[in-house]
């Protein structure tokens, strides 16, 4: 089915590969159900007798809780459980890297939204009634929202406010060069933004465990934080992966997870729990809102002599993964240029705002802002053109990062660079282009004499996969047997969390492109019968998981080479595998898979780690990271500078992708990455006003519309990546980080302002030079 | 009258004509209208409205009607924004049309009406500033009460207006003047925005005179009356031009007229900026149009 609808390689000297293999532009398995609303999400979970869970949070941003009186919800009829921290049997915190976040708060509230009680009820109406009906005390205490501030702060928890002090010191400290520029820098909190809300069913098994359904990103690491705060043998407690509406980062911490195992085990009947629009705000965490300051010293000539850097993370309330999204933004904070002297500050903190973790980019996002625009002054102070200042200094393989880090991979910024400045540059604007396409679109606001052009490139590096010596690797086990009529079936077992992101067809490329069967079947992903897969997060899963497969299917070709030379009475080594069929390499005789399957089916499991990388030491040094990912692009946009309306124009880029194994799911991301981009440079904000979300909802919380999203014109830089799977490196993150700064400086562009805040907003535009 | 049904605990009237509607209103007072919902279900979904019966406006057919008559434009309170913006009634006031093609997206835009617009009379409601620019008359029905009133008497305030519960919008007449009008809207985003600031601004060319109102920029859409008579004694009514230091001159006076707020959405000092710029554009635009 997939075969037939996938196109064959017909590129000159392109060897024989199976259709749909590893290189084609093979269809989504899940791709026809979503886009006829087929697709079971989460949210579509259903099993009779099913309670409905509702969580009630915190109203306060700061508060003592003096009581919880659940009674009144208790009292009312249809509801069947309340929970809070008095029923957490476990540990009572969780966390991805120190469990220092409540399940239910217990004596103090510490940002707004904090859950503090669950409830299930027979109908959600009666649930939403119920979690009213709760009666909480609070003594409200004053917050601390200010980064900053809170360094001082007397301590919102009993791990302090300080999360993590990062200092990288690199080269000779005191080095200054020639040409001096500096800056300060701000960018704002975005919100993932996924449109499936969080949602899952938990069902009570009859061993006394739990087997939860649920949206996530990393199921095997839910499941360990679940079991300890439910007080289990982790495997009592299954989870299987439900349908998930986009993840970006925020489902990588728990979310409704344990409060609904606890309110399925307090009642004994399956519990549904779906976030609305609103509580999803409230419910996962989102990118750490930055304030950078960088010193930039250069040559007369244009070399980059050093960087420093202040870089303060806001990560609100609770750690989430705080400390490795400090070390990224640390370790990417000069970007991808060579710097041989550079001191970087760098510290995250815990104030009383909502948690901040991981999204898309983690931490690489925010330091570009800061060095790209440092970069665009650099090259003005220089009098030097600014894709030439940063051909001049781009990174090249065997250069070092400022951790001191040898780069051992493809690092071809240059090439990135030249790729999304060769694409032609869009029309002008004309007075006959259609009102609507101006800055301000569907409101009409702009003649074609109010409105400016301008242009902005920026560049970006980011890790990919888990660093610091986090033991990162995956699991996969392949199967493959004899289906009806004989034909071979591949099966792959993996608990590879599917987010959007296409794993699911590439796990099929790679066992097709391995094993030659055109058939592939995906169990479905849980934490039952196999290991950890790891996080679909850092662009880390082609390579990870993907390498799992590859090596598993390694395996199942041994087998059958085995298999063959036991049947011909030959040496192994005198066993060739072909295309889906194994050959005598002496007599030249030939054996298909369906008679290598006659004996029965044959299975590997691998689990692939990726090569070990350390903590960075006291001076930030140290081959902290796997390998780095590299995007370039050019923004186009024309700005209406008196009402400091933005419509961004075309959006072009070279992108460093190792190689591309399905190039049209590696463009989905691009255009997709550059919409998340383009969000946080012109409109993505949680705006909160002492601690409070003032915009819980897409009403307010504005993400790009079509009329929003550029043209885009990408190119696929492949340099293979010398340890991963066929040189695949991961593309999901890097869309999203220079994008957004390309735009900003496209912006500063046409309008000669410095803009050093993310999102522009219109004031910042139209009122600059005014009186605000 | 139509059936009443009982939901899981919501009783729904759904009448299909007027008398039916304001009798079932008559018989069930805790009872809420329903019209396209855009801001009611919003408003359940909040937990900010939970009413045990509502009286459903839909299939009362007399209230989707809409007669365009040499003088005036009669739209039935139950007009979509999408009806609104295409057709006879997109031709007779492109600038209404004009707003309400920029009402969300375009699934919105097929169940909002006019009459929940102006019955919910938000600040940033996108058709009442033309309506308030051309001192448009909304019929009202209550039980057994026939009124009519000025726009300006309806909405008195954020979210507040002269109705009474019971009492039904019916429909808008809007007077048909022989000139050009624009509206513009401006937001933090190209499409599917809440209005930051907009204006209406219509050229009377009979009565010589500018009409003008903003919205988002007050508790209720702003009427510029001072801007308004500076103008339409700076316009020269014969060759239908004005100097750029009256346009200008126009946007301050808009501007002041205006009390904008500081909200999550933007500054105050950034909405006033922004009437000052589309007051003046909006103007240019209607001469130029004329011209």
């Amino acid at each position: 089915m997939l075969a037939s609808s996938a196109p064959t390689d017909t590129r000159p000297g392109a060897r024989t590969r199976p259709r749909a293999g590893v290189g084609a532009d093979a269809a989504r398995p899940d791709g026809v159900p979503k886009v006829r609303g087929e697709f079971g999400f989460s949210s579509d979970l259903w099993m009779d007798r099913m309670l409905w869970g509702k969580t009630l949070r915190s109203p306060h941003v700061s508060a003592r809780i003096v009581a919880v009186d659940p009674s009144p919800a208790l009292a009312i009829p249809g509801v069947r459980a309340v929970v809070t921290a008095a029923d957490v049997p476990g540990r009572p915190t969780y966390g991805l890297e120190v469990p220092d976040q409540p399940v239910f708060a217990s004596d103090v509230v510490r940002y707004h939204g904090e859950p503090v009680a669950a409830v299930a009820a027979d109908h959600p109406e009666t649930a939403r009634a119920a979690a009213r009906a709760i009666e909480v005390v609070y003594e409200p205490v004053e917050p601390v929202v200010d980064a900053e501030r809170a360094l001082d702060a007397p301590p919102l928890h009993p791990d302090g406010n300080l999360f993590r002090h990062l200092v990288i010191r690199h080269g000779d400290l005191d080095a200054t060069g020639e040409v001096v520029v500096e800056g300060a820098y701000e960018v704002g909190m975005q919100d993932q933004a996924f449109m499936g809300p969080e949602s899952g069913l938990a069902v009570p098994s009859e061993d006394g465990g739990i087997d939860l359904y649920v949206a996530t990103q990393w199921l095997h690491v839910d499941r360990d934080q679940i079991a300890a705060s439910l007080g289990m043998p982790a495997e009592r407690v299954r989870l299987h992966l439900a349908g998930v509406g986009g993840a970006f980062g925020g489902r990588e911490d728990v979310s409704l997870q344990i409060h609904l195992c606890l309110l399925a085990l307090g009642t004994g009947r399956p519990v549904k729990m779906v976030y609305s629009r609103d509580e999803s705000f409230f419910g996962h965490v989102h990118r750490h809102p930055a304030k950078m300051w960088f010193r930039h010293h250069a040559t007369r000539d244009g070399d980059l002599v050093k960087v420093e850097a202040r870089i303060v993370l806001d990560g609100g309330a609770y750690l989430s993964s705080s400390n490795a999204v400090l070390s990224n933004a640390a370790c990417f904070a000069p970007g991808p240029y060579r710097v041989p002297n550079a001191l970087i500050d760098a510290y995250a903190v815990r104030t009383n705002n909502p948690p901040c973790g991981a999204m898309r980019g983690f931490g690489a996002v925010q330091v570009c802002y800061g060095h790209e625009a440092q970069m665009d002054k650099l090259a003005a102070a220089l009098g030097m053109d600014p894709v030439e200042l940063r051909l001049h200094n781009a990174l090249e393989r065997f250069d070092r990062l400022v951790t001191g880090q040898v780069l051992t991979g493809a690092v071809p910024v240059r090439e990135c660079i030249r790729a999304a400045v060769a694409h032609p540059l869009p029309p002008a604007p004309t007075p006959l282009d259609p009102p609507m396409a101006r800055p301000g679109g569907a409101g009409l606001t702009a003649d074609h004499a109010d409105v400016r052009r301008g242009v902005g490139v920026a560049v970006s590096v980011k890790n990919v996969a888990y660093s610091e010596g986090f033991d990162d690797y995956a699991t996969a086990r392949v199967r493959l047997e004899a289906g009806v009529g004989g034909e071979p079936v591949a099966t792959v077992v993996a608990a590879t969390a599917e987010v959007g992101q296409g794993f699911v067809t590439v796990a099929q490329q790679i066992v097709r492109e391995e094993l030659g069967v055109v058939d592939v079947l995906l169990a479905p992903a849980g934490t039952n019968d196999i290991g950890s897969a790891g996080s679909s997060s850092a662009s880390r899963q082609t390579w990870m998981s993907g390498g799992a497969i590859q090596l598993a299917c390694a395996a199942i070709r041994r087998q059958l080479i085995a298999r063959a030379a036991a049947s011909w009475g030959c040496r192994e080594d005198s066993v060739e595998w072909g295309a889906g069929e194994v050959v005598h390499e002496g007599t030249g005789e030939r054996l298909g898979l369906a008679a290598l399957l006659a004996d029965g089916a044959v299975e590997a499991e691998h689990e692939h780690h990726h090569r070990p990388t350390v903590p960075l030491d006291a001076d930030g040094q140290g081959d902290a990271h796997l390998s780095v990912m590299v995007a370039a692009h050019r923004a186009v946009v024309d700005v209406d500078p008196g009402l400091g309306l933005v419509k961004v124009v075309q959006v072009t880029t070279g992108q460093d992708v190792g190689r591309a194994l399905n190039p049209t799911q590696v463009t989905g991301q691009i255009e997709g990455g550059i919409a998340q981009g383009i969000g946080l440079a012109v409109m993505e904000e949680i705006v909160l006003d002492e601690g409070r979300v003032k915009n819980p909802s897409f009403t307010d919380y504005l993400v790009p519309t079509t009329l929003d999203m550029p043209a885009v014109a990408a190119t696929l830089v492949e340099e293979p990546e010398p340890d991963a799977p066929y040189g695949a490196k991961g593309v999901g993150e890097p869309p999203a980080i220079s994008s957004g700064p390309a735009v900003l400086a496209a912006i500063r562009d046409a309008t000669g302002l410095a803009l050093s805040r993310a999102p522009v907003r219109p004031e910042d535009i139209a009122l600059a030079g005014h009186q605000a | 009258m139509g059936e009443v049904e009982r939901g899981a605990d919501v009783r729904v009237a759904l009448p299909t004509t007027v008398d039916e509607a304001v009798d079932a209103m008559a018989t069930t007072p805790e009872a809420q209208y329903l019209a396209g919902g855009t801001d009611f279900c919003v408003e359940v979904s909040f937990g900010l409205r939970r009413p045990p019966a509502v009286v459903c406006l839909r299939r009362v057919a007399e209230l989707r009607r809409a007669e365009v008559t040499p003088t005036e434009v009669v739209i039935g309170a139950g007009t979509t924004y999408a009806d609104m913006g295409t057709g006879a009634l997109a031709d007779a006031l492109p600038a209404l049309a004009a707003a309400a093609r920029t009402v969300g997206s375009p699934q919105i835009r097929n169940a909002g009406t006019i009459g929940g617009n102006v019955a919910t009379a938000s600040p940033a409601g996108d058709t009442l500033p033309l309506l308030r620019a051309l001192d448009a008359r909304v019929k009202v029905r209550g039980p057994g009460t026939e009124r009519e009133m000025g726009i300006d008497e309806l909405v008195t305030g954020v979210k507040r207006t002269a109705l009474e519960p019971q009492e039904l919008v019916v429909n808008v007449r809007v007077p048909r003047l022989d000139g050009p009008q624009q509206f513009l809207k401006v937001g933090t985003r190209n499409a599917m925005v809440i209005a930051i600031a907009s204006a209406a601004v219509v050229l009377d060319l009979e009565a010589r005179r500018v009409r003008a109102a903003f919205g988002s920029v007050g508790p209720v859409p702003i009427r510029p009356l001072e801007a308004e008579d500076e103008l339409s004694d700076a316009i020269d009514w014969g060759r239908l031009s004005a100097s750029e230091a009256a346009v200008s001159r126009f946007g301050e006076l808009a501007a002041r007229a205006c009390s904008p707020i500081t909200d999550h959405r933007s500054t105050a000092a950034y909405r006033r900026r922004a009437v000052e710029v589309i007051a003046a554009r909006g103007l240019r635009r209607c001469l130029r149009d004329v011209a």
